[in-house]
């Protein structure tokens, strides 16, 4: 059957025949998805095994002779890089928004379904560029995340000789990536919406995907830029960032470099960076819980305008990492007043996010297990930003466990949890099987226990004032035998969390071949992707007719209706209709 | 529909369809998922030049430079070549302007002679570009000579780079046009390929101007 792939654009789809059409070289944007989706997430258990290296290491110091203190380093570095850029943004923007946007929004495809397969395979060769950085001479970078200059391409940190290129080339080959994908998910958002789908009435998710999109293509430029520049300064010898210096005894060529311009240029990326993870995380949880609660997401408006407000403001606020550079300390006060002002719609999200809860028809099911559990985490990693955002606090917790405690309830667990619950609720349609809902509940308890067990004493370690990013603490006075101690429980606690993730991988290969079929809509969810004439979904989506969508997508516990929910392409007429809002 | 309207929509309220409010849910009616696509990148693009603009400056005003570095700024003699490039890429510009008018009106013999002037002039341009280079090094003002022309070399390097892909482009519509496809068939690559040369144009006349400031 051949249908029309989008509005504009009368040719026939075409259906790929072979294996290789359909499977590999697909540019079906539901392949994409999973293809994106599986490269994360096999790249991300590289990423946890890393940081369960890493805890052995300061668990047990003196234990584990094969941790040298610069492959500790090298841990650090690419667990967090991974981590960050390679496992959230692909996940949630490759992996999600691929999948949802056409889906939600009546579409039939991306609008450029070739720049989107190329978009997955230029990133599977950002990836293989940073693996092989594992088999390089002197392996990976271990210049930290942040990969800052002068040290990141200075003799002395691991991995200068070859790490720190392949970094660099990985994460430009990335960026081309995302750009290609990026641009296909805006355009798709704004020119390829089924009939009636206004852009208000788009469900939270989408409004996520999309404004981190846009963040992402304008954050990640900065990115690039700091990565060619340092590509430069390493490899020829320019001083766009090296400032002259002695090195090894011996002295440098560099002359008259600022380092600190690489941090603004990788912050004014990193910051936002933090909201291209959350956004699409803040999108999808709302939709999780209003359908799980079986009520209308509270304040829908005030949700996607405080999406796009939070967008905005992020792009001001790079420098609060910057609070112990040496800048200018009026730039301190401008930047811990953005940065607080931030706390203000992402409160309002968090209020109504209870409010939609309080009072609601509320199903435990596990992708709400995770969506209430993300609330619980997000809310903890919030209120600690507060904290590291004022100069005169954050100086002394600078560079201390506080931090990591922090950035990882918020940016680490809080997105992860959300991507477990959007696994567990999109997984009967994305392949037509349900999963085992023990197994789910297990994976939950114990990754959410598990997190809180690993990072709420990194918070106390932190006052004490041990610091981050050093492979052993040894003999020092200020530090207690109860931070040691809290050490050996943190890695225990990271080592079930970790080993925790094989339920879930269990849970969900053998559910693929064997768990009992799925309904179409088995949480009785309004959105469009529930309503598709197959599920699996087939490729064109939505058989001959495309959808048209008459009404918002959180019409739940509507009274009159027949039913619970009322889909989004269910027309008005016959459905009486008194809402009190 | 203005973009405030749309954003204060109360979606709860009124089931159904609402002809005054997008039919067919497109945010610009009037624009081709493609041109659309390309704005977007227009925005990625501006960024990045902006970005390295707003580097540029700060490294010329001696960023954070503490006091016993060096000043490593010196200002260069631009050879004048890259005057001479400025005017053809002008012109290919206004060449690509031309190719658009001819493909809107169907007419196939001024459209052919517009896109072989347009690609021709950018591969001058490049051509030029590298000369250029190729002068500065045999004048000791290399890449790593200094900052300055350091930048120099960064920004042409993009810049050139956008241009290769706009000529990518180039080449494949001008191939469907000499085999004698329908204009109608290359109309909407002739037309963003002229705007994304206006835009390369923008960006070179800027970047250059601010070489210039020095």
């Amino acid at each position: 059957m051949a249908y029309t792939t989008i509005a504009d654009d009368t040719r026939p789809l075409h259906h790929p025949k072979t294996w290789v059409g359909k499977y590999v070289w697909s540019q079906d944007h539901k392949v994409i998805a999973l293809q994106y989706s599986m490269t994360a997430i096999g790249i991300g258990v590289v990423a946890l095994v890393l940081s369960n290296l890493m805890r052995l290491q300061l668990g047990f110091p003196d234990t584990f002779k094969f941790i040298t203190p610069s492959s500790y380093l090298q841990y650090v570095t690419m667990h967090g890089m991974i981590m960050v850029i390679y496992l959230l943004t692909a996940l949630l923007l490759g992996g999600f928004g691929n999948y949802l946007i056409p889906l939600m929004l009546g579409a039939r495809d991306m609008v450029f379904p070739f720049v989107n397969m190329l978009s997955y395979w230029v990133y599977l060769l950002a990836v293989l560029v940073l693996v092989a950085s594992f088999f390089a001479p002197g392996g990976p970078t271990g210049a930290g995340w942040t990969l800052y200059p002068p040290q990141s391409i200075l003799e002395g940190t691991p991995g200068h000789e070859w790490g720190i290129i392949l970094m660099l080339t990985s994460l430009a080959i990335f960026i081309v990536a995302f750009t290609m994908g990026g641009l296909n998910y805006v355009t798709t958002v704004l020119q390829a919406r089924t009939r009636g789908m206004t852009l208000m009435r788009m469900p939270c998710s989408i409004w996520g995907i999309f404004v981190a999109t846009i963040l992402g293509l304008l954050a990640f430029p900065a990115l690039f830029v700091g990565a060619v520049m340092m590509m430069l300064d390493r490899l020829i010898g320019t001083s766009f960032f090296m400032p002259a210096l002695v090195s090894m005894g011996q002295q440098t060529n560099f002359n008259g470099g600022s380092p600190i311009l690489f941090q603004h240029l990788f912050w004014f990326f990193g910051h936002p960076e933090v909201y291209i993870v959350a956004l699409p995380a803040f999108g999808i949880v709302s939709d999780l819980i209003s359908c799980h609660a079986r009520k209308n997401v509270f304040g829908y408006r005030m949700m996607v305008w405080a999406i796009v407000v939070i967008g905005v403001l992020s792009l001001f606020v790079w420098a609060h990492h910057m609070y112990v550079s040496g800048m200018n300390p009026y730039f301190g006060f401008f930047f811990a007043t953005s940065t607080l002002v931030i706390a203000v719609p992402t409160a309002i999200k968090v209020y109504n996010w209870l409010l939609t809860l309080w009072r609601g028809d509320i199903h435990l099911r596990v992708p709400m297990l995770f969506a209430i559990g993300f609330i619980f985490t997000f809310i903890h990693g919030g209120l600690t930003g507060l904290f590291l955002g004022n100069v005169s606090v954050d100086v002394p917790l600078s560079d201390t466990m506080f931090v990591v405690g922090h950035f990882h309830m918020v940016m680490g667990v809080s997105p992860i949890l959300v991507i477990f619950g959007a696994i567990y609720h999109w997984y009967p349609k994305i392949t037509g099987r349900m999963w085992n809902a023990m197994l789910g509940q297990i994976h939950f308890w114990v990754t959410f226990l598990g997190v809180y067990a690993i990072y709420l004493p990194m918070h106390y370690l932190g006052f004490l004032g041990v610091p981050r990013r050093y492979y052993a603490l040894g003999e020092t006075a200020f530090i207690p035998h109860s931070a040691h101690v809290a050490n050996e429980v943190i890695t225990i606690a990271a080592l079930i969390v970790g080993v925790a993730q094989l339920v879930f991988f269990y849970n969900m290969i053998w559910s693929y071949f064997r768990g009992p079929k799925a309904d179409p809509n088995p949480w009785g969810a309004t959105t469009l992707e529930w309503q598709t004439p197959h599920t699996p979904p087939e490729h064109g989506n939505w058989g001959p007719k495309l959808p048209v969508v008459y009404r918002w997508a959180y019409d739940y516990s509507v009274p009159g209706a027949p039913q619970d929910f009322i889909p989004q392409n269910v027309p008005p007429d016959g459905i009486a209709r008194h809402h009190a809002t | 529909m203005g973009i405030v309207r749309r954003l204060t929509e109360k979606p709860w309220l009124a089931p159904g369809l609402d002809p005054s409010t997008e039919a067919d849910a497109r945010s610009f009616p009037s624009l081709t998922a493609a041109a659309v696509g390309l704005r977007v990148y227009f925005g990625v693009a501006t960024i990045m030049f902006l970005l390295i603009a707003a580097v540029f400056v700060m490294r010329m005003g001696g960023h954070e430079i503490s006091t016993d570095q060096r000043v490593d700024w010196k200002p260069m003699s631009w050879p004048p070549l890259l005057w001479f490039n400025t005017g053809v890429l002008i012109l290919s510009s206004a060449a690509w302007e031309w190719a658009r008018a001819a493909a809107s009106r169907a007419r196939s013999e001024n459209l052919r002679t517009g896109l072989a002037a347009g690609g021709v002039l950018a591969l001058v341009f490049l051509a030029g570009q590298l000369t250029v280079w190729r002068q500065l090094e045999e004048a000791g003002c290399g890449i790593t000579a200094t900052t300055m022309s350091a930048f120099f070399y960064l920004i042409t390097a993009l810049h050139g780079l956008h241009l290769a892909g706009g000529l990518a482009v180039w080449g494949r519509t001008t191939a469907k046009v000499f085999a004698g496809r329908d204009v109608a068939e290359v109309r909407q690559a002739v037309d963003l390929c002229a705007l994304y040369w206006h835009f390369l144009l923008l960006v070179w006349i800027v970047m250059f101007g601010l070489l210039l400031l020095t």
